[in-house]
Order: structure tokens, then sequence, then C-alpha cells
């Protein structure tokens, strides 16, 4: 089976900016991302868990699989929201099929 | 004084802080009893559909007077006007930072519509009515409180703006409006509405209010666990000396404006909560410097169980006191 090179960018984000990301990515061009919800966790900031929250609490995680030349474009885009915000963005690579979709 | 003590006694035995209280105490325990997310937003879309609703049809049976307006009126000024006051007192009391204390005073500014649901139960256990709009008084009470503490940050000269969206974010937030929403639809279907659905909205509604609070002690208390050595005793202190002042504001405003003992009794619990639900999502993203840790600790560790425990039945002795009611 023939596979493509792609980056995967994992961009997890505190839920109330969620909206404001995948807006900056659209702008971007950026249209096809997976947004999965995060239980809990931990780190610079502390402890967090997902459970029995009722707001927009907590964090989710935005995946995008793109073309290697277009993630210049898309870090920077999801910098100006993610710059003073609690996260982790992450940059792998990655083997895709079908290299027409993304 | 033996009569609020009488009244707060009665208060912390009732299954409503029974409930709280053992998710407190679970949490601090380290317990693994947890309540799914979609369970708690169910029963939070539950308690605010039903007190919205009941409110509307308060207002279907009594009919709209002046009082509705001034009402309105004085909880967007009470809004606006008690972040000030919250940032002088934390600039006084703590050492916190410009920003930290703007945070914290957007908190304390809006409401939290658990403890309002609270208070609405306390009165109705000892038979007092309120007039039904102040659910209406309540979603108005929301927002100002976080265009004051931006405000606030801006006048200090930091910088920051305000976000795009974000005022039509806080104005059509999910809570604002399903809580005036069905205050609507209660207003027009009035009793018959009511009688219509009330199996489902009043019968089980002390149940479900057991159960949510029992989740708001589970995050309350691990909010307190986890923020071990976050608060000085000056930022403590000012989350138990705040609602007792705002209360006291809420009285007087209350009284000027010609509610009713339960009206007056449920503004100063209004003015006297702090909010743990639209506030911190909106400061998450007009103030990401502030410190969430600090903010929530102190709405939701100590402000909302003083609220629930002894501040109600205190702002009700006082009002009962103070209006001869």
């Amino acid at each position: 089976m023939e596979t493509h090179t792609a980056k995967r960018v994992e961009i997890v984000i505190e839920a109330p900016l969620e909206r404001r990301l995948t807006d900056a990515l659209t702008s971007a061009g950026v249209t096809g991302y997976t947004i999965l919800p995060v239980r809990g966790g931990s780190g610079r900031s502390g402890k967090w868990t997902r459970e029995g929250q009722v707001g927009r609490a907590g964090m989710v995680s935005v995946v995008c699989l793109i073309k290697p030349e277009r993630l210049d474009g898309l870090l920077d885009a999801a910098f100006t929201v993610v710059e003073k915000h609690i996260g982790v963005v992450s940059i792998t690579d990655a083997q895709v099929l079908r290299a027409e979709r993304f | 004084m033996s009569e609020i003590l009488s009244l707060a006694g009665e208060n912390l035995i009732s299954p409503i802080i029974l409930s709280f209280a053992l998710g407190l105490a679970a949490a601090l325990a380290r317990s693994d009893l947890t309540i799914p997310e979609a369970v708690a937003k169910g029963m939070s879309i539950y308690l605010l559909f039903a007190i919205g609703f009941k409110g509307g049809v308060a207002v279907s049976a009594n009919g709209l007077d002046q009082t509705l307006i001034l009402s309105l009126i004085a909880g967007l000024v009470l809004s606006f006007a008690l972040p000030l006051l919250a940032f002088a007192l934390l600039r006084i009391m703590t050492g916190l930072s410009h920003i930290d204390a703007a945070a914290v005073a957007a908190h304390y500014g809006s409401i939290s519509i658990v403890t309002f649901v609270a208070g609405t139960s306390v009165l109705q256990g000892r038979l007092i009515d309120a007039e039904g709009y102040m659910v209406a008084v309540a979603a108005v009470m929301e927002a100002p409180a976080i265009l004051s503490a931006l405000w606030l940050v801006a006048r200090g000269g930091s910088g920051t703006k305000m976000e795009p969206g974000l005022i039509r974010e806080l104005l059509l937030n999910g809570s604002i409006v399903l809580l005036v929403g069905s205050f609507f639809i209660g207003a027009i279907t009035g009793e018959e509405g009511l009688a219509d659905i009330s199996a489902f909205i009043v019968a089980p509604f002390q149940g479900v209010l057991c159960l949510f609070l029992l989740d708001m002690g589970l995050i309350a208390g691990r909010g307190l666990r986890e923020s071990k050595g976050i608060l000085g005793i000056g930022a403590v202190a000012f989350a138990i000396l705040m609602p007792m002042i705002s209360a006291s504001i809420g009285l007087a405003v209350g009284m000027l404006i010609g509610l009713s003992l339960g009206g007056i009794v449920l503004l100063m619990v209004l003015s006297a909560s702090a909010s743990y639900i639209a506030v911190p999502a909106a400061m998450r993203v007009a103030l990401p410097e502030a410190n969430p840790s600090i903010y929530l600790t102190l709405s939701l560790g100590v402000t909302f169980p003083f609220n629930l425990t002894l501040g109600i039945p205190l702002y009700l002795a006082v009002a009962q006191t103070v209006t001869g009611g």
C-alpha cells in the first residue's frame, strides 16, 4: 500500500479557546482537524480533571494532519491563539493514505 | 443572635448541605467518587430550566410591576459596581497582582445560580414568597462584572484588549439563554404549563439539587486539595468578608426598590454569591495571565460553602430583622 509523508500536529488547549483556535486554523486554510475531549492531566498549572465539570472547563485536543509544506502556516495561526494560554503543541511525522485528502 | 444560630443549624442539616459536605469530604479524603461530566451537565441544564420555568410561572400568576424594571436595573448596577469594591478590598487585604485581583473581582460581581437555587429552597422551606422575576435579575447579573474587571485591567495599563466576540459569547452564554428562555416559556404557559410538567420539574427538583451539590462539593474539595499554599489568610478572609458586604449592599438596594422580604433575601444572595462557571471560562479567554487556581478556589472553595452553610441563613435573619418581616 502506498503511503505519503504528512505532519501530525496536536494542540492541547483550554476548552474555552477551542472555537478561537479552530477559527484561526480555518482562516489559515487548515479546514481538516479532529477535536478530542481530554479526560484530565497534570502540568505546570497543576492537576485537573474533566469529571463533574459543568462549564467550559478543562482541555481539548485538536489534531491536524497536513502536508509538510503547510506546517509553518498552521503553526503561525495556532501560535496567535495559544501564545498566552495553558496548553501543549506537538508535531510528529506521520504517514497517510490518500494524500489528496490532506 | 439565637434566631440566626437556629436558622443556620436547621440549614446545616438539610439534605442539600449534607450532600455538599459529603462531596467535599470525599474529595478531601481522596475517594474515587466522581460524577461523570455528562451527568453533571445534564443536572445543570435541568436545574436551570426548572428554576427559570418556575420563575416565569410566578410572574404569569402575579403579573408585572415597575419593581421588575427597577430590579433589573439594580442587578445590572450591582454587577458592574461590586467588582470595583472587591478589587479595592483585594488590593488592601491581599498581595495579589493587579491582574489576579481584577480576575477575582469579576467573580464576586457575577453570580452563582446554585447559591441562588439554594436560597430559593431555604425560602420555600420557610413559606416565604419571592418575586418570580428574580430569576431574570440573576441572568442580568451574570456578565457585567466581567466588563468591569476588564476595565480595571485596562486602567492598570496592561494593554489587555477586549477579545473579539467575547461580549456576544457572554450574552449568549448557554446558562443565560436557558434561564431566560425557560423563564419566558413559564411566563407564557403559566400555571397550566406548570401542571403539565410539574411531575418532571417540581417533584424531583430537590433530589437533583442534592446530587448537583454533591458534585459541587467534589469539585470544591479537589480544588482545595490542589491549591494548598496558593491562598494567603488575607485572600481567604476576603472570600468571607466580601459576600457579607455585598449582601448588605443588596439588602439596602432591595429595600430601596421595594422588594418583598423574599425578593430582598434573593438579591442579597445574588450579590453575595461568586461565579464559578461562566466567569472562569471568560477569564481564561480574556485574562489568561490571571491564575485560575486563585479565583476558582476563592469562589468555589471558600465563598460558595460559606454562603451555602452560614451565609444564606444569616442573610435571611438579617433581612427579617431589618424589614420586620
